[in-house]
């Protein structure tokens, strides 16, 4: 395991030095630029880049699914951008507000998004392989069990593993914090727990399958929190709106001005609010931090060779402390997402008064 | 700032994937592991349990046993007791039966002796009587012709004679 985790995070620090030597190359006068090449990481991209062998991009072209009012539906590979800037009027800007994305041209020569881009980004594809290797890792766990009968030896190894996570999760979050009801959430908690873990655990992996910046993207965590929203409000029950919309506070609170309907109702949309930008921030943070980190041997190494040299070994183990970390985080970042989303579901779910 | 937005195509596509990869799971996955887990802990509280109460039968049987044992240990002492008694018992009995026996044989060999004896002294005197006679005729049969009175003299001399002799006895 150990020896399994140095090779991860010396292949790590090979991938995000070529990234930081190709960004390098980009810039004039040598002097690297630390924040474009984070942001690069961070961001989506239309194109799946795996490495700069020799001055040429080894990358990934994926498809773009776009609909215009100008042309409609339209179909064509990132690999198109590599010949010309222009591909029937679309092209991915290079600065401003749309920054890296695709754009077209309106009346007026200025910037504009088409009305729909549905294409398959980079996180879109990476979010795609982390579903099928969901997917596979779980039914193989739950095929293991069909296999089986109660009486039969606990499983060991990888299903037990497995079943050692799932009964923490199931114990020591969902049962505690929902109460009675509990087994009607369970599915969809541990679908979103291993979901964020694995993507999480992904992320941290340098080479193709993993990298992307799949949890640390805003647009994912909103879709997890926006379920976990649905499953607090539209399996409330009666007590649970009786408290956002006729809370059980002095009267003049509510009636005629609606002061804590207001705030209550506030309430609902910020918690899966916090849930976004908590699992967004943490994982974009890390990925970022580590990033700032390997950039550090080349910014050194600008300044003065024998610094740059000396800087590596220090960067080099700040990396590996940082992955450690990222390790933990990756684990207890799944962990309160899944627990807040119970803690919000147990409190759709409240006990009659004085019973 | 567009790093905070999310991007529409993003939220399409991620929805699709999780929605999918969450139906799948609910009906494939995760209960069949999580239900298997509640059997599997029931089953391991039920066999706990009925060992409990399997250790619980065994000893009230070994108490049975040992209660039985002790009964049995108890009715041997008993047992044993009265036999110890019952032989004492014969034996004295038996005791007391020789001693009359004994008694019995000892009164008849006395009796059978005293017959014997009298028998023999009857005789003895008979013969004592007769010798004397036959003594006394000799000595006297010179002077004296058998006579009858003389015969009846003799005889209670011999008497005198036997009775100083008794009572020097």
């Amino acid at each position: 395991m150990k020896c399994l985790l140095t090779i991860l995070c010396s292949l790590m620090l090979l991938f995000h030095g070529n990234t930081a030597m190709a960004a390098s190359h980009g810039q004039s006068g040598g002097s690297v630029d630390v924040k474009k090449i984070i942001f690069e990481h961070v961001k989506d991209s239309y194109e799946w880049h795996i490495a700069t062998v020799g001055g040429t991009h080894v990358s990934i072209p994926l498809p773009l699914i776009v609909y215009s009012e100008r042309t409609g539906w339209e179909v064509f590979s990132s690999a198109v951008f590599h010949e010309q800037d222009e591909y029937k009027g679309f092209r991915i800007s290079r600065t401003g507000d749309y920054e890296g994305k695709l754009v077209e041209s309106d009346a007026m020569g200025n910037e504009k998004r088409p009305i729909l881009d549905i294409s398959i980004t980079k996180t879109v594809l990476s979010v795609f392989l982390n579903c099928i290797l969901l997917v596979a890792i779980v039914l193989c766990t739950a095929r293991w069990y069909r296999r089986r009968k109660p009486g039969d030896a606990a499983p060991g190894g990888f299903v037990g593993v497995m079943e050692m996570i799932i009964t923490m999760v199931v114990d020591d979050l969902i049962k505690p914090n929902i109460g009675k009801n509990y087994r009607r959430y369970v599915p969809y908690l541990l679908t979103a727990f291993f979901f964020i873990f694995l993507s999480n655990l992904m992320g941290l992996v340098p080479i193709f399958p993993g990298g992307a910046n799949v949890t640390g993207n805003i647009a994912v965590t909103f879709v997890l929190a926006f379920c976990t929203f649905i499953a607090v409000n539209v399996f409330g029950n009666r007590e649970y709106y009786k408290e956002v919309f006729w809370p059980d506070v002095p009267t003049w609170l509510k009636f005629p001005l609606p002061l804590m309907p207001v705030i209550e109702l506030f309430g609902v949309f910020v918690k899966p609010f916090a849930l976004t930008i908590r699992l967004f921030a943490n994982i974009l943070a890390g990925h970022a931090v580590l990033l700032a980190f390997v950039s550090l041997i080349f910014i050194t190494m600008a300044v003065n060779e024998y610094i740059g040299s000396a800087m590596t070994v220090v960067s080099v183990m700040f990396t590996v402390f940082m992955n450690f970390l990222e390790l933990l985080v990756a684990f207890i970042q799944a962990f309160v997402f899944t627990m807040l989303s119970a803690v919000f579901i147990g409190l759709s779910q409240p006990e009659h008064h004085g019973s | 700032m567009s790093l905070l937005l999310p991007e529409a195509g993003l939220v399409f596509w991620m929805l699709i994937a999780f929605g999918i990869v969450f139906l799948i799971l609910r009906k494939y996955g995760f209960p069949a592991i999580t239900s298997m887990i509640d059997e599997r802990r029931k089953f391991i509280d039920d066999a706990l349990r009925s060992a409990k109460e399997a250790n619980e039968k065994l000893a009230a049987i070994e108490e049975q046993g040992r209660a039985i044992l002790d009964n049995a240990r108890e009715e041997q002492t008993r047992i044993l007791r009265e036999a110890a008694a019952t032989r004492e018992q014969l034996i004295k009995e038996a005791h007391a039966r020789a001693e009359i026996e004994t008694g019995k044989m000892l009164a008849e060999t006395r009796r059978i002796i005293e017959q014997e004896k009298k028998e023999a002294l009857d005789d003895i005197r008979a013969q004592v009587a007769e010798l004397s006679l036959g003594i006394a005729e000799k000595i006297v049969r010179k002077e004296l012709a058998g006579d009858e009175s003389q015969r009846e003299y003799a005889g209670k001399l011999l008497d005198e004679a036997i009775t100083e002799r008794e009572n020097r006895q």
